[in-house]
């Protein structure tokens, strides 16, 4: 075990799908006894299993972040049940050491006719705080969630997002030694996400223990260490998160296509010629991008979409009226200028031969590029974030007072 | 090997927390309600605001609902069909039975609707199950307290006094509280896996109340198959509150004893059937 806070061995869930119906009803199974000797010959008992989770067997130590990624359906919420004890694993076993909090949901204990301060209590209480703590926490919990004015109002009359707000505001004032959070930060508008991922960030500095899960790999690479990739309820691949989530985004944004037709392979890609990172969005930078064809292609059209973290579209290009010979290939972006403001951004590149795919080309390889694009310019636009957007141009400010008769008043000039 | 249940790692991270799948029915669970008892405490408070807070009647209606079927028992069973009342006046000899009833009724229909109303929170946090079945039973002793108060009044008003046999009354009132769990934590099982259950509840309720000495005395039961009645522990209840509180009525003999060892067993069989439906009914809900 040595000194694991998390040990799984061999963890396994099965679920009974199929035939039986999920809810049953006691007149059905009375009318089965009452008709059981009309029925020739023994019903078959038949159900179909379905394994959420296979074998799934891991360590996780103090103060480890560690992230879960997979597909929908994988079984990442399961393994998250099973350890939060929602469930009972039907195979395997899990030890634990610490209190553990699990965030499944937002608003967990909320009851709509209850008042703000009273979910406060009731929701803590739900996820695991003792009376003391809650009260020792709330003004901070009240801070957090902005709903001040409305802590004695119904919870119904508030907006969805004061719901979340306060929910999460809750959930994060809860100290466990192991917190395990499900996609609960996929919610809310940008704004909470960056005040959740925040208090995340301040969680884990603190040296507890996270299991987090979260399709967005942006959010994941920000806050975990260690990467593990849940694939049809096992574990495809577990270890460093650039590396796991490189291998998953790979594996699942190829298109699907069978081995004749993938002839196009987006290799890798840099800045300038460099690596990953631009430094200055004001100068003309080049994006090289690297490829291998097995066949020439022609009429082809290549795309490039670069997109925040939230998968806005800052900008993009599309080139027609390509012919690329077989063999290695680089097509180089030479751009003038590309403001963005610092931060991560996705590049994706699309090849299609014969058209673009409005126009009815064969998409050959589409690739989000790893790593991603890192700005590291200095900050132009305004200081503070919620006013600053997405372009980072520097502006010069001039300050012209109004000529009085026959008096010539400086110009101040300001950047 | 301990088999499957959570021990105390709760609270202090020395220990260790053992998940794994279920091996027994047999596990009472007192030792983690205990752990988990501010969380019941939230639950009682929060089910006892929610049923003042959506009804226009409220506190009235803990005191109606009995008063009024007092008013008919005494007109038609008690003046006009002439039912014994064993020396009580007919609105105490109904109310002293219908005090536990009502309870019991309430107490159970909120109980077997516990789990299923709850089935959101089963699903995302965890905490021992029992405690929802315990609340609901629980805070439907409010509604007992409120009309409580009134039978307070109604002794007045008969002169009625209070007798050496007041002193069992607590254990009478335990003995109901028991009841209601007991019977709540079956019924509260069996709804979360088959749905129809609560809908059979009102018919089961009324039927329960007239093979229990509500209406009538259980001395109208022949003495020799008054054991036999005392299985119903609802029973054993009614006429232990009839004798503590009004001082008349049949001492308690054997029949209450029977319906206490009835509560023990009904009790004990509906933690471990709860305990079973526990296993699987996050899976099902």
């Amino acid at each position: 075990m040595s000194g694991a806070v998390i040990h799984a061995e061999g963890l396994g869930k099965r679920y009974r799908v199929g035939e039986r119906e999920r809810y049953l009803a006691l007149r059905d199974i009375l009318t089965r006894i009452a008709t059981a000797p009309f029925r020739r010959g023994a019903r078959n008992g038949r159900r179909d299993y379905l394994w959420a989770l296979r074998d799934v067997s891991f360590d996780i130590h103090q103060g480890e972040v560690v992230g879960l990624i997979g597909r929908n359906g994988s079984g990442k919420t399961t393994l998250l049940k099973l350890l939060s004890r929602i469930t009972r694993p039907t195979k395997g076993f899990a030890e634990i050491r610490g209190r553990v909090g699990s965030l499944l949901e937002v608003g967990t204990g909320f009851h709509p006719e209850l008042s703000g301060r009273e979910n406060i209590y009731l929701s803590g209480a739900v996820l695991g705080m003792r009376k003391s703590e809650i009260n020792a926490r709330f003004d901070e919990i009240v801070a957090f969630s902005e709903v001040e004015r409305f802590l004695d109002t119904p919870l119904k009359h508030f907006s969805t997002g004061m719901q979340m707000r306060l929910a999460f505001a809750v959930a994060a004032h809860l100290e466990p030694e192991i917190l395990l959070v499900d996609e609960v930060l996929a919610v809310g508008d940008i704004e909470f996400q960056k005040k959740c991922l925040g208090k995340m960030q301040e969680v884990s500095n603190s040296g507890r223990t996270i299991v987090f899960v979260s399709h967005q790999m942006n959010q994941i690479r920000r806050l975990c260490e260690r990467v593990i990739w849940i694939n049809s309820g096992e574990i495809q691949e577990s270890g460093a998160a650039g590396e796991v989530i490189a291998a998953y985004e790979a594996a699942s944004l190829r298109p699907a296509s069978a081995g004749e037709r993938h002839n196009a392979n987006f290799l890798h890609w840099s800045v300038c010629g460099g690596n990953n990172v631009m430094r200055d969005g004001l100068r003309e930078i080049t994006l090289h991008f690297h490829l291998q064809l097995s066949k020439s292609i022609s009429q082809g059209h290549f795309g490039v979409t670069v997109t925040d973290s939230d998968n806005v579209i800052m900008i993009g290009w599309g080139f027609d009226n390509l012919d690329l010979p077989a063999g290695a290939n680089e097509l180089v972006l030479k751009v003038p200028i590309l403001p963005l403001r610092p931060g991560n951004y996705n590049v994706i590149c699309a090849l299609f031969d014969g058209g673009n795919n409005l126009t009815g080309g064969e998409l050959l390889d589409q690739w989000h590029a790893v790593p991603p694009l890192v700005v590291d310019a200095k900050p132009l636009s305004h200081s503070q974030d919620r006013w600053a957007g997405v372009l980072n141009i520097p502006a010069k400010l001039q300050i012209v007072q109004p000529i009085a008769a026959g008096i010539a008043s400086p110009v101040t000039n300001r950047t | 090997m301990n088999a499957a249940s959570a021990q105390r790692g709760l609270l202090s991270k020395a220990s260790v927390l053992r998940i794994a799948p279920s091996h027994g029915w047999w596990e009472l669970p007192f030792s983690e309600l205990w752990d988990y008892r501010e969380l019941l405490y939230f639950i009682v408070w929060r089910d006892i605001k929610i049923r003042y807070k959506q009804t226009a009647i409220g506190a009235a209606w803990a005191v109606l609902q009995p008063f009024l079927t007092m008013l008919v028992f005494s007109l038609f069973f008690g003046k006009l069909a002439h039912v014994p009342s064993e020396g009580m006046p007919y609105p105490i000899f109904y109310y002293s039975a219908l005090l536990p009833w009502m309870y019991f009724a309430a107490a159970l229909q909120n109980a077997t609707n516990a789990i299923v109303e709850n089935q959101r929170v089963i699903t995302k946090v965890y905490f021992p199950r029992v405690a929802l079945p315990l609340a609901a039973v629980l805070a439907s002793l409010v509604d007992f307290g409120i009309s409580f108060l009134m039978f307070l009044i109604l002794m007045v008003y008969y002169g009625i006094h209070p007798t050496a046999a007041a002193v069992w009354f607590p254990a009478f009132l335990l003995l109901a509280v028991l009841t209601a769990l007991g019977v709540g934590l079956w019924l509260s099982a069996l709804n979360a896996i088959y749905r129809d259950v609560r809908y059979v509840m009102p018919f089961l309720i009324q039927f329960w109340m007239f093979a229990s000495p509500v209406a009538y005395p259980s001395s109208l039961v022949p003495e020799k198959w008054r054991w036999l009645y005392g299985l119903n522990p609802m029973a054993g209840v009614i006429e232990g509150f009839r004798w503590s509180l009004a001082g008349h009525g049949t001492t308690p003999g054997r029949m209450v004893f029977v319906s206490a060892a009835a509560v023990v067993v009904i009790l004990l069989g509906g933690f471990a059937y709860f305990q079973h439906m526990e296993t699987t009914v996050a899976d099902v809900v």
